[in-house]
Formats: C-alpha cells, structure tokens, sequence
C-alpha cells in the first residue's frame, strides 16, 4: 500500500500542523509561539531518539550530545562566520551525524546496558571537552550579536523564522520516522531490536544497519540544536548537554510507546502538558520531579508498551489508524 | 613542582578510597542482579543529608551518625528493590534503567522540596597532620580508614557468610541458585540494599570534607560508573582498585593541566575502557 493511502500518516501530520499553526490563531503571539516551540522540540527530540530507541532497541542515555554539539557548531558559524542560518542547520545537521557515525563504528558493538553507559560517557565527555575548548567561549559560552537579527529582518522576524523553520522540521522528522517504519531498512531495525543475532543469520547487516539508524536519529537533534539556540541568543555548556533533558526525551517515548510513529509524538505532548501544569499549580510546583518521577514508574512498571502501544495491544482495529 | 605532585597525590589517594565505596555499590548492585542503578546519587547525597542533620540536629559525631546513616540506606534500599525494581528485574535493561531514575526523580523531588538546593556543610574538623610537603586533615585519613573497613566488611560478608554465599551464587546463576533453594527474591532485595548502604555510607564519607547540596550526588554517580567500569562492573572489590585509581589521576591530573580538563581525561578514558575492555581493566568476576 502506498504511504500516503494510510489513515495512520495523515493523522500523524494532522496533529503536528495543528500544534504548529496554534500560536498563529493564539490571542498572545508571542507566548504562544514560545509554548508551541517547546513542544515541537519536544516531539522532534523524541521522534528522532525513536529511530534509534523505538525500531532498534539501543538505549541512548546521551542523546542530548547531539544536539549540544549540533547547536554548538551551528551557533559557532552564525556568531563568528556571520554565516546564514539554513547553512548553520545543514552544518549542526552534518556535525551531529558525523560524530554519530565515528562512535557508531565503535560503541554500537556494546550492547544493552553497556551502551547505555558509554553514551552517557560520551555526552559528560563532550560537554566537559568543550567546557575547555576557547573558540567555543569555553565555560561561558558565547552570545549572538544582536545586529546579526537585522538580516532576517529584525529580532521579531527573525523569531518567526526559527519558528516556521522547526515546524517544517518536525513534520519532516515525522514522515522520515513514518518511512523508517515501513521501509525495508526498518524492518531490519526491528529485526535487529527482537533479536540481533537472529537478524544477522536472516541477512541483516547489522552493524551498518545500526550505524545508519544511530546517525539518522542524532542528525536532526543536531538541527534542532541549531534552531533553539540561535532563538536563545546564546549557548553555555551547562545549557547544551543536560543529561536529564536526554532522559526526558526517554520518558516521552516511553510514555507514548516506543517503536510507533504516533508515540512520542503524543509522549512529548502529555509530558510537555503534564510538567506546565505541575510547574504552575501551587499544590505540586515543589514536588513537581517526584510527581513526575512517580508517574515514569508507574508507566514503567504496569504500561511499559506506552499509551499508544497499549491501545493498539487492547484495539486491533485502531493499528490501521495509529502507526 | 614535585612537592606538588606529592601532596596531591596523597589527597587524591585518600579521596579515591571513598570514591571507591560509592562504586563498589554500583558494582554490587550490578553483578548481582544486572541493573544499573541511577538512583545511586541522590542516595549519596541523602547520606549526606543524614549526617548532615544528625550532627547538626543531635550533635551527634559524625562517624556514629554514619552507622545510623548506613542502617537507613540499607532499608531505603530494600525499599526501592521492593517497590521499583522486583517487577521489573526481567525486563530489557530499558526498563530498570528508568526504573531507577524515577526514583532518583522521586528522592530528589522530595529532597529539594524540604532541603532546597543552597550549599550545605558539615562543620567538623579534627585538625590535620603533616609530613614534609603533604598536609593531610584528619577528616580525609578518617574517611579513608573507614572506607577500607567497610570493604573489609563486605568481603567477610560475601565470603564468610551463608548470605553472601547465597548472594554470590545467586549472581553466578539465579535460576540454578533457586534451583539449590535459595530464595532470590530475598537475595536481591538485600543486594540492592548493601549497594545502596555503601552509596549512602560514601556520601556520609565526603560530607566531612566537602560542602554539598542535595544535587551533589550526580557528579559522584558519573564517576561511579567511570570507577565501575574501570575495576569491572560487577566486580565490587575491583571498584575499591579502580576508585584508586581515579583518585590518583584526580591527583596527578591538576599537575600538567588545568583542573577542568579533569572530568574530560575521566570521560574519554572511560570510553575508551567501555570499548576495549568492557569487562574491566581488572576481570570482571563475582
């Protein structure tokens, strides 16, 4: 069947144009527009740590490196090169994929929880490396001059322009992680995912199947990078690789259910929802991480499919509509 | 330029001792039941916390508080075994992954919440003592001591006990460990627990020297896992080694280097050592 004839993609891209229009339609623009780039992010994060996470079965704890290192490249060549922002994109995109394909050749061979550690190792590595490293600012990073908003027509304009730039990026995410899925390479993901051995013995290759998932699911983290801190004006080392962010996006998929397209698309919304509502109400604003974390085990524990996963486990009929 | 060294050294040393505690619970926890235990921080930092409030609020010595501060880990433990991890100890290790980081979540939700995040210090001091160009407070040498006695004590634990014979065979095997009888799910619970009384018992440990806030415990999570993998996880008396040596290169480090390259020289080693040697520079066994 062709893609475009199933239901499941035209409700995925249904929704991610309805966030993203959203703040068009909002009566405070501005804010609007800030809370619907958080939740883009989100789910373009959590989307691109499910090719890997969902179809393969690897488990990046840091993944956040990607778009640390993306968004530091990207920023470097905007601030200091002056260059214009669509290349600084492609470069976060290229930088971020790079980076994946070198440790992909090396700690893709790990396995399980092994994996999970060196990923960890990789993004405490980078972080603290560029913490140290002087054309990047070092520990203080580096700031965007504000006259570089002028050509994009002001800092206004300039805002919209990321805007609609990580709207069309979500979307694209959103259909490569749909082709993923029904590719002929997916399934060999998911081969790999049940059981790599099995997959290699029934002609999958493995470790470049691997390698081409892992650099897929780091390059757009590194765009998104790019985008999200040349909004911020400014990128520090402490802001670009927070381990926790990484394991939010974690959460998200879980939440949603790994291996579907439709998951952590719905993960990263409930979540994003979830943690404005605790932020705000006077009850939880405390204990906000416990209620959080109380609901991660709860998930992990008694739904550990997702809320997608479960659905489609519990309603035959609704796979042909949630992918 | 060598006195420096010298006196560095020493302190790194004696830092890697209780570095080496903190791992050797990882470690533990890991060998015996193959989870990786992210709660693991902020365990630390809650024996800090204990201490803490003990000498401040009791007046209590800080090494008689840690006795209090290892009983209550070793039950936070059995705690969190009980609740979070026993359904999901068969799972991919996705699963016990964020398992365990919800209860960090939790533990550090709930920490914030009465603690805050403002630095916090335990104001105890013993004097120092020195010999030609190393200084040494008592505190760093106390805590040292302790360490290696709270290794010594898990050995006899492991080797001389019917416990620790059950919680050897156990990682060795569990289904032909309950095959033989021994009930595993207790067996688990009390590992997960002696893993998290050594965090809470290292925690209490540097409290005495450094100031901390109840975010502390995450710096020393990251180089418990650098420590677990360098003396092979699952390997608790090879973590003593490796927090050693971590504490010697933490030492040696700041002499050619500026301090911050530190973590960077921890991180790419640890890699490294992921990728040549998963199982540990020392082999890895129980």
């Amino acid at each position: 069947m062709k893609p475009w004839r199933r239901p499941g993609i035209w409700l995925i891209l249904a929704l991610t144009i309805a966030v993203s229009v959203w703040p068009l339609l909002a009566g405070n623009k501005p804010y609007a527009r800030e809370v619907a780039f958080t939740m883009l992010k989100a789910m373009a994060l959590a989307s691109s740590l499910n090719l890997l996470l969902g179809y393969t079965g690897y488990v990046s704890f840091g993944h956040i490196v990607f778009f640390g290192l993306g968004g530091y490249v990207g920023f470097y060549l905007i601030s200091v090169h002056r260059l214009p922002l669509y290349v600084a994109v492609l470069a976060g995109a290229l930088s971020a994929a790079l980076l994946a394909f070198l440790l992909g050749k090396a700690i893709l061979r790990l396995r399980g929880a092994y994996f999970a550690l060196a990923t960890i190792g990789v993004n405490e590595a980078v972080r603290s490396f560029i913490k140290n490293f002087e054309p990047f600012g070092g520990p203080t990073g580096m700031t965007l001059n504000f006259r570089i908003y002028d050509s994009y027509g002001g800092a206004n304009q300039a805002l919209w322009i990321t805007y609609a730039s990580i709207a069309v990026l979500t979307v694209i995410i959103l259909l490569v992680s749909f082709w993923v899925k029904t590719s002929r390479f997916g399934l060999g993901l998911m081969a790999i995912r049940e059981n790599e051995d099995a997959a290699e013995v029934m002609g999958v290759v493995a470790p470049s199947a691997k390698t081409w998932a892992y650099v897929l699911s780091a390059a757009f983290p590194g765009m998104i990078g790019v985008l999200f801190f040349f909004k911020n004006g400014n990128i520090e080392p402490g802001d670009a690789f927070v381990l926790h962010q990484s394991i939010e996006s974690i959460v998200m998929v879980m939440l949603g259910g790994q291996g579907t397209v439709l998951g952590p698309l719905f993960g990263a919304a409930a979540y994003q929802r979830l943690r404005g509502f605790l932020l705000v109400s006077p009850l939880f604003k405390n204990i906000q991480l416990t209620v959080a974390g109380v609901l991660l085990l709860v998930i992990v524990l008694f739904v550990p499919a997702g809320v997608i996963g479960w659905l489609r486990h519990r309603f035959p009929r609704l796979r042909r509509v949630l992918e | 330029m060598f006195d420096f060294v010298v006196a560095s050294l020493a302190d790194g040393v004696l830092l890697g001792f209780v570095y080496g505690i903190a791992a050797m619970g990882l470690s533990l926890i890991w060998g015996v039941m193959d989870v990786i235990n992210l709660a693991h921080g902020s365990i630390m930092a809650l024996g800090m916390f204990g201490v803490y409030l003990t000498f401040n609020g009791l007046g209590m010595n800080p090494y008689l508080a840690l006795v209090l501060v290892a009983g209550a880990g070793l039950l936070l433990g059995l705690i969190i075994y009980v609740v979070a991890v026993h359904r999901v100890i068969d799972a991919p290790h996705l699963s016990t992954l964020l398992a365990t980081f919800s209860v960090d979540m939790i533990l550090l939700g709930i920490g914030t919440a009465i603690f805050t995040t403002s630095p916090r210090n335990v104001d105890f001091t013993m004097g120092s003592i020195s010999a030609g160009p190393i200084t040494l407070p008592w505190t760093r040498i106390a805590a040292a001591l302790g360490a290696v006695l709270v290794a010594a004590l898990l050995y006899l634990f492991l080797y001389r006990t019917r416990a620790g014979k059950a919680i050897r065979a156990v990682a060795n095997n569990r289904a032909a460990a309950e095959l033989m009888g021994i009930p595993s799910a207790r067996v688990l619970a009390l590992s997960f627990g002696l893993g998290t009384m050594l965090a809470a018992i290292a925690g209490g440990l540097i409290s005495t020297f450094f100031p901390f806030t109840i975010l502390a415990g995450g710096a020393y999570q990251l180089r418990s896992f650098v420590i677990g993998v360098l003396g092979g996880m699952g390997n608790p008396l090879g973590a003593l080694v490796g927090g050693l040596i971590l504490g010697a290169l933490e030492g040696i480090i700041p002499a050619f280097m500026e301090t911050s390259w530190v973590p960077v020289v921890e991180f790419i080693l640890f890699v490294i050592i992921l990728l040549v040697r998963p199982a540990g520079l020392l082999r890895s066994k129980t």
